[in-house]
């Protein structure tokens, strides 16, 4: 019920948009890695006001037993909004929309994860938005793939994803929700960062060719970039796990060798006895 | 990796659990009327919903958000608005929850978060109409487990009473038949405020706000909603079949008054100091 208005303009006479950014500008962004207890992995992202959780279970025993996979273990994505995050209050029951959302999170997210180590297993993610403000499946991605690395699923990668969009004719990266609503188009993508192969791609509203593939390459540009932040969140979690790791990130392969060290220390010991 | 029968866990728990109890102690060491760490976040939703807060009771967390629409009154109540609680066990929470329509165990957590609201009058409904027969506002508390660690009823509630308190939504009118915003921002009315504590029922101990494990091997709770002048305005057994005493009864509602005041305290002083 809160009041929300048409902006007159989504692109000022500067050429910034009306929340101030620039066209290719993300929103503040944080990420927060092993976020609920309860959960082998979990993530929090506030990108903007949108405010997403997701949490990992598994790989563990899957019911109902005839989704079983044989060769991997099965995705079960399970996109959630709350019922008051968003301006009209949303039904309870799940959304066809909420349906939809779930399927195509867990196809940007599988090629990024060796389920075929876990044949008949399930890994469940569950994502709950608690603040939606443009840009959830994205957000819902980003911090979906952090959760996985936490629960220690293998992956290949992590999956960022961002939506790119059009508004007054522009390009803009990273929609808001005014801009997504009275905007001219929303293009959400997902991006294996190694091999630049895209995951995600959806579009409404109307594009050009050329516009369509100016704006694919906007939204790699920024998943580079969304890329960095989720290994910094990551980093983060692990090096407040280790009490005399403080050290910079940056010196991670030196520590990783230092073990390898004491590692082989231990070993000789052990041939000693 | 974390899927683990709770039957297993709860074999060899329970007799260490009822051991400990005998000697005065519980699993995570608190005093038997002792709460866990409760912290209070006013607010989180504050882009969307009218009011919210997430409420962290040692490892159990929840979200609860508010949100005011305008409708009809059903027609008994004509000059009444209409609250509602809802609440639904995510399978995001626990490992226990899972997946598809909600089972009683998510119903009867709703409807016991939501007596303790209605039958304590904390929302005056009255106040809440637009126009006799018309026009009412409609306020709808939801809540969302976030991590499960025991005790939902307690933490669910307290983050309802904090979310409407932190609720403000624009005042409507009727105008030719339309509902107009006039301008001005509302707080809800409030004229009592109900919180629950539940107390499980351990052999023959009774301790307040159990964690899972204590659950697990409790043979039943009693979850009791006490209002602003300490009468007691709601009042539910569950979570197991097994019988309770009178004297331990007793016992639950002398622990449950002690601990209301404090916990009371807190919520209205951290809406306060957060000058939502």
């Amino acid at each position: 019920m809160s009041t929300e208005k048409r902006p007159d303009a989504l692109i000022n006479a500067e050429g910034l948009r009306f929340d101030g950014r620039r066209p290719d500008e993300l929103r503040p962004i944080q990420m927060e890695v092993g976020v609920l207890k309860s959960a082998d992995g979990s993530a929090s992202i506030r990108q903007g006001k949108t405010y997403i959780l997701a949490a990992v279970y598994g790989p563990r025993e899957l019911h109902p037993r005839h989704l079983t996979l044989n060769d991997r273990a099965y995705l079960r994505c399970v996109y959630r909004m709350a019922t008051f995050s968003v301006s009209d209050r949303k039904r309870p029951a799940p959304s066809r929309r909420e349906r939809e959302i779930s399927m195509v999170i867990a196809n940007a997210l599988e090629p990024a994860l060796f389920l075929e180590d876990f044949p008949k297993a399930v890994v469940d993610v569950f994502i709950q938005v608690i603040q939606a403000d443009g840009g959830t499946r994205c957000a819902a991605i980003n911090a979906a793939s952090l959760a996985l690395a936490d629960a220690g699923i293998p992956m290949r990668s992590l999956v960022p994803a961002v939506a790119v969009g059009k508004a007054d004719g522009t390009l803009i990266v990273d929609l808001g929700d005014e801009e997504d609503k009275y905007g001219e188009g929303d293009i959400p993508l997902a991006v294996l960062p190694k091999t630049g192969e895209i995951t995600l791609l959806q579009q409404d509203g109307s594009f050009t060719r050329e516009e369509l593939l100016e704006a694919v390459q906007l939204g790699v540009n920024a998943c580079k970039y969304l890329h960095e932040l989720q290994k910094d969140a990551l980093k983060r979690a692990y090096a407040k796990r280790t009490p005399e790791d403080d050290d910079e990130d940056d010196e991670d392969d030196e520590d990783f060798e230092d073990d390898l060290e004491t590692d082989l220390g231990e070993s000789d010991l052990m041939e000693d006895e | 990796m974390g899927d683990f029968s709770a039957e297993v866990i709860s074999h060899i728990d329970r007799n260490y659990i009822a051991d400990l109890l005998k000697r005065g102690d519980r699993v995570d060491g608190r005093k038997f009327d002792e709460y866990r760490q409760l912290e209070i976040e006013p607010n989180p939703v504050a882009a969307k919903a009218e009011g919210s807060a997430i409420v962290r009771l040692g490892g159990t967390s929840v979200v609860a958000g508010v949100k005011v629409l305008t409708g009809e009154p059903y027609p008994d109540t004509p000059d009444e608005g209409v609250v509602m609680i809802t609440a639904e066990l995510a399978p995001i929470a626990s490992p226990l929850f899972e997946i598809g329509p909600p089972k009683e165990d998510a119903i009867e957590l709703a409807r016991v978060v939501d007596r303790g609201v209605r039958e304590s009058e904390t929302v005056d409904v009255k106040n809440l109409c637009i126009e006799e027969g018309r026009k009412v506002y409609m306020v709808f508390a939801d809540v969302y487990p976030l991590e499960y660690d025991g005790n939902l009823i307690d933490a669910s509630s307290i983050a309802v009473n904090a979310a409407l308190l932190t609720t403000r939504f624009p005042e409507m009118k009727l105008e030719d038949n339309e509902l107009v915003e006039t301008g001005k921002m509302l707080e809800l009315p409030l004229s009592n405020m109900a919180i629950e504590h539940t107390v499980s029922k351990i052999a023959d101990h009774v301790v307040i706000d159990p964690i899972l494990k204590e659950e697990i091997v409790q043979s039943c709770r009693l979850t009791m909603a006490i209002d602003k002048n300490d009468k007691f305005t709601a009042i539910q057994k569950g979570g197991g079949a097994g019988p309770i005493s009178i004297e331990l009864i007793e016992q639950a509602m002398d622990m449950a008054l002690s601990q209301t005041k404090e916990i009371r305290g807190l919520i209205t002083d951290t809406v306060k100091e957060a000058g939502v």
